[in-house]
């Protein structure tokens, strides 16, 4: 692979991700620790359903009573949204559109962000009700969890930014479309892992 | 840039060792710190077994005695056993497969410097306020009890290098997947390239359990959190589960490859193809498969009821049946055979009744209510014994002699070799059988004494004798490797004769590019039907000579490491309040780590081209070949 091969739209790959070899390892050493991280969630899942509503005899606090669905409803949307948005920008890379894609992934570091800062209020918003990480069984895995989950999505955006600004002057080549696509895979992933947090926490938290 | 070899100063091998990227150099890393910290293991090893040499001892006091037994078995299971095991897997996988590295070199260094740093400050929890005393297991009713800060340093110690295991199986599971040569099919690939792959997937799918549960375990003693405190209406036996739903599969992960290598041994040494090639192929797999569903077999005794103990009693019976099938297939692969005894042979003969014999026991304790009664008795020590070190540590000597000429070019001294089996073989069926009838007898284990009216003092002496007889085999095993180093007879491609597969098709060691030509693979034991056609070569070639690709060594997987190191200890005081400088040390350590992380992300790391003219002129430069 020689870095300094000048692309067009018309001679670039249909999948410039596995294009190489290098790009057909990360490819699959990729989706590999999704499968970890897969395993991860799966068992701080496991531990918050374990210890949903436990505390200290005569807790005050419950899932039924502490969770409002409508915050965290308008933070799965924008989430959401931003993992479409990261489609776009992987659909301009395909076509070796670099501007488009800056754009895109631009737009979809946005809405990451304001996801995370509505977190940030969220968890805020409860540590004043009293819910504090050392307040009960309930609350060390709900914040464990979900701030697991935060911390990827922090991570997801560091990579992008790291990647948006390496890349500004010198465009798309083979060497760092894989690691484009490998970041907005993982993004999907912070997305999929959300949907059952919202499920396993929020709505059936507040359904009881 | 030529690979003949030059002599180097000190100083500049130090640094190629801390730079290499390159699986093989790697390898003889896992395999000294391996060994480095077998050694502390085993030293524990005596001490335990000198306290328990006669009633009422007092050479070790009751504290002492429970950080020993802790730091014996974490260190004998995660710095010992899987680090050598991780070091063949890197020496010889990609060799078998036809690959010039493994997929990942980069991260490959940067996993053996995770395990590295880990397993140090683990141990320097020795000298720096106590180490961890709650067992291996760290079961969280003892661990959250534990004063001082020795628990911290199983948990942080354990987590940085559990890291660097799951890179490390990663790494091998996408380099078997992507990078075996043309023609080098799934159902070609030597045994030990397949155990090495099921052990992979199982780090990949087991360690994160042991990752989450470690983190509970941090924040519970150091952030006040509530997962396993009962008065907080947490729950203790979250992490027995996620602690066995790792533990499991992690005794699979250590005896795969085991199976892998004497599998290995018994074709070569039978000079005969491998009985039931395919039947040992998915038992390997279904082993890995079932690994998961028996966890539970170590809890029988919490009281998870009569259905769930039902379940698990049951499957893991049904392990025994793979596992089964591999002991007659070895069997009729030795049956009708040319056999040679040599060291590594003769290890492989005594591993399949000492493995038997710690298969029935397991069996035996999968049985319920029967393990009412054993459960946490010495009978349970002597099981698991049987089969790591009838199993695992047995393959892991017969291992050091059968690689040892590819990966240092020099062999072994077989008559030392078959000193120290003997002593160790002897000493080890003295010392662990005997603590089957201990156990009848009701000794619990994990207890640091005895009386002298209970019966149990002949026996714990014998059992004691035979430790000092395996000491003895080891530091035989030790003058072998000094001896075999400065004696430095070199080697040819073969140097056992009977080679099966590539890996002895190539010098030995092999140049640091391994295959001047990646070869074309025509079938199962491909370099034996070659050898068989009157190939003089060895291989036939899938391209013509021409300009490798390799990548560049990097300072920086150790630097992040270190960043790891450093930050650990910071985490692990920085909330005391008379160490001001731990918060400091914290941010300092994790700013390396991200900072080299950042570093590697943004600088481009392309690696560089060996010239056809570098190849042929390596080729007649005369490194070693032919025998
Ligand atoms: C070769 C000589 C060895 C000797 C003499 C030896 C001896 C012992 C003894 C006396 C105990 C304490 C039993 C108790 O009181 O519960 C023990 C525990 C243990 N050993 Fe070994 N051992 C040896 C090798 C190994 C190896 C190679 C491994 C693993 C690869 C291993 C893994 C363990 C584990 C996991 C424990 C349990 C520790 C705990 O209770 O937390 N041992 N060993
Ligand atoms: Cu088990």
């Amino acid at each position: 692979m020689d870095i300094n091969q000048k692309y067009t739209p018309q001679s670039w790959p249909d999948h410039p991700e596995t294009a190489t070899m290098e790009g057909k390892n990360k490819f699959i050493g990729f989706w590999l620790l999704l499968a970890a991280e897969t395993v991860t969630f799966a068992s701080l899942f496991a531990t918050y359903l374990a210890l949903k509503d436990k505390g200290p005899s005569g807790m005050e606090f419950s899932a039924a009573g502490l969770f409002e669905l409508p915050l965290v409803f308008a933070m799965t949307m924008i989430l959401l949204t931003s993992s479409l948005t990261s489609v776009y920008a992987m659909y301009h890379m395909k076509n070796h559109n670099f501007k488009a894609m800056q754009a895109w992934l631009g737009i979809t570091v946005l809405l990451g962000a304001t996801f995370l800062g509505l977190e940030i209020y969220e968890f805020n918003h409860y540590v004043h009700l009293g819910f504090g990480f050392t307040n009960s069984a309930f609350s060390s895995a709900f914040y464990v969890l979900v701030g697991t989950h935060g911390a990827h999505v922090l991570f997801g955006l560091s990579w992008f930014i790291a990647l948006m600004l390496r890349n500004a002057k010198r465009g798309l080549n083979m060497y760092n479309a894989p690691k484009f696509y490998l970041a907005s895979l993982y993004w999907h992933f912070i997305d999929v892992v959300w949907v059952f947090i919202f499920t396993v926490v929020y709505l059936m938290g507040v359904i009881g | 840039m030529s690979s003949i070899a030059q002599k180097k100063g000190f100083g500049a091998t130090i640094w190629d060792f801390m730079t290499t990227v390159d699986h093989k150099k790697i390898a003889i890393l896992y395999l000294i710190s391996g060994g480095f910290f077998f050694l502390v293991g085993g030293i524990e090893a005596m001490l335990i077994r000198i306290q328990l040499a006669k009633a009422g001892n007092d050479f070790l006091s009751a504290g002492t005695y429970n950080e020993i037994i802790t730091m014996h078995g974490t260190t004998m299971i995660f710095l010992a056993a899987m680090p050598i095991l991780l070091a063949f897997m890197n020496a010889i996988m990609p060799l078998q497969i036809g690959a010039r590295d493994v997929a990942f070199p980069f991260l490959n260094s940067l996993g053996f410097w995770l395990f590295f740093f880990g397993g140090i400050f683990l141990n320097l929890s020795w000298f720096m306020g106590g180490a961890p005393d709650a067992g291996w297991t760290n079961y969280a009713s003892l661990a959250l009890a534990s004063e001082g800060k020795g628990i911290d340093f199983y948990s942080l110690g354990l987590t940085i290098s559990g890291f660097g295991t799951l890179i490390a199986g990663i790494n091998f599971l996408v380099t078997i997947i992507n990078m075996r040569a043309p023609g080098m099919t799934y159902m070609r690939m030597p045994l030990f390239t397949w155990t090495t792959f099921v052990a992979s997937a199982l780090i990949l799918l087991a360690f994160p359990p042991l990752t989450v549960g470690l983190f509970f375990m941090v924040f519970d003693r150091m952030f006040d959190s509530n997962f396993f405190a009962v008065e907080m209406g947490g729950n203790t036996i979250i992490w027995e589960h996620l602690f066995w739903i790792f533990g499991h599969p992690e005794v699979y992960i250590l005896i795969l490859p085991a199976f892998g290598i004497f599998s290995e041994i018994f074709a070569i040494f039978s000079r005969k193809r491998l009985f039931g090639y395919t039947a040992l192929v998915f038992a390997t797999i279904l082993i890995g498969f079932y690994g998961f569903m028996v966890w539970a077999h170590h809890m029988f005794t919490v009281g998870l009821g009569p259905t769930a103990n039902a379940v698990f009693a049951l499957a893991t019976m049904i392990i025994a049946v793979p596992t089964g099938i591999k002991i007659f297939n070895w069997l009729l692969t030795i049956w009708g055979g040319n056999i040679s005894f040599t060291v590594p042979m003769i290890y492989a003969v005594a591993f399949i009744p000492s493995f038997v014999a710690g298969g029935v026991t397991g069996v035996m304790q999968a049985i319920a209510p029967l393990d009412y009664q054993l459960h946490d008795s010495y009978f349970i020590v002597a099981h698991f014994h049987y089969v790591i070190v009838g199993g695992v540590v047995l393959a892991i000597l017969a291992g050091t002699h059968l690689y040892w000429p590819k990966m240092f070019g020099t062999m072994l001294s077989e008559k030392l070799g078959k000193w120290t089996f003997w002593f160790f073989f002897i000493g080890f069926h003295l010392t662990f059988f005997i603590q089957h009838f201990l156990g009848l007898m009701g000794m619990p284990r994990r207890v640091y004494t005895f009386g002298a009216d209970q019966g149990w003092d002949l026996f714990n002496a014998i059992s004691s004798a035979g430790a000092v007889l395996m000491a003895i085999g080891i530091i035989i095993l030790l003058v072998n490797v000094v001896m075999t180093t400065i004696k430095n007879e070199r080697v040819g491609n073969d140097p056992w004769g009977d080679g099966r597969t590539l890996e002895w098709a190539i010098p030995s060691p092999p140049p640091f590019y391994n295959f001047a030509q990646t070869p074309l693979v025509r079938g199962l034991d491909t370099f034996w039907i070659e050898k068989m056609e009157g190939n003089k070569k060895g291989m036939i070639f899938a391209e013509p000579l021409g300009d490798i690709h390799m990548p560049n060594n990097s300072f920086i997987p150790f630097v992040i490491s270190l960043g790891m190191f450093i930050a650990s200890f910071g985490a692990l005081y920085f909330l005391d309040d008379d160490k001001p400088w731990a918060l400091p040390v914290l941010i300092i350590g994790l700013l390396i780590t991200f900072g080299s992380m950042l570093v590697r992300s943004l600088k481009d790391d392309l690696g560089f081209h060996i010239t056809k003219a570098e190849l042929l002129e390596d080729a007649k430069g005369g490194k070693t070949d032919g025998h």
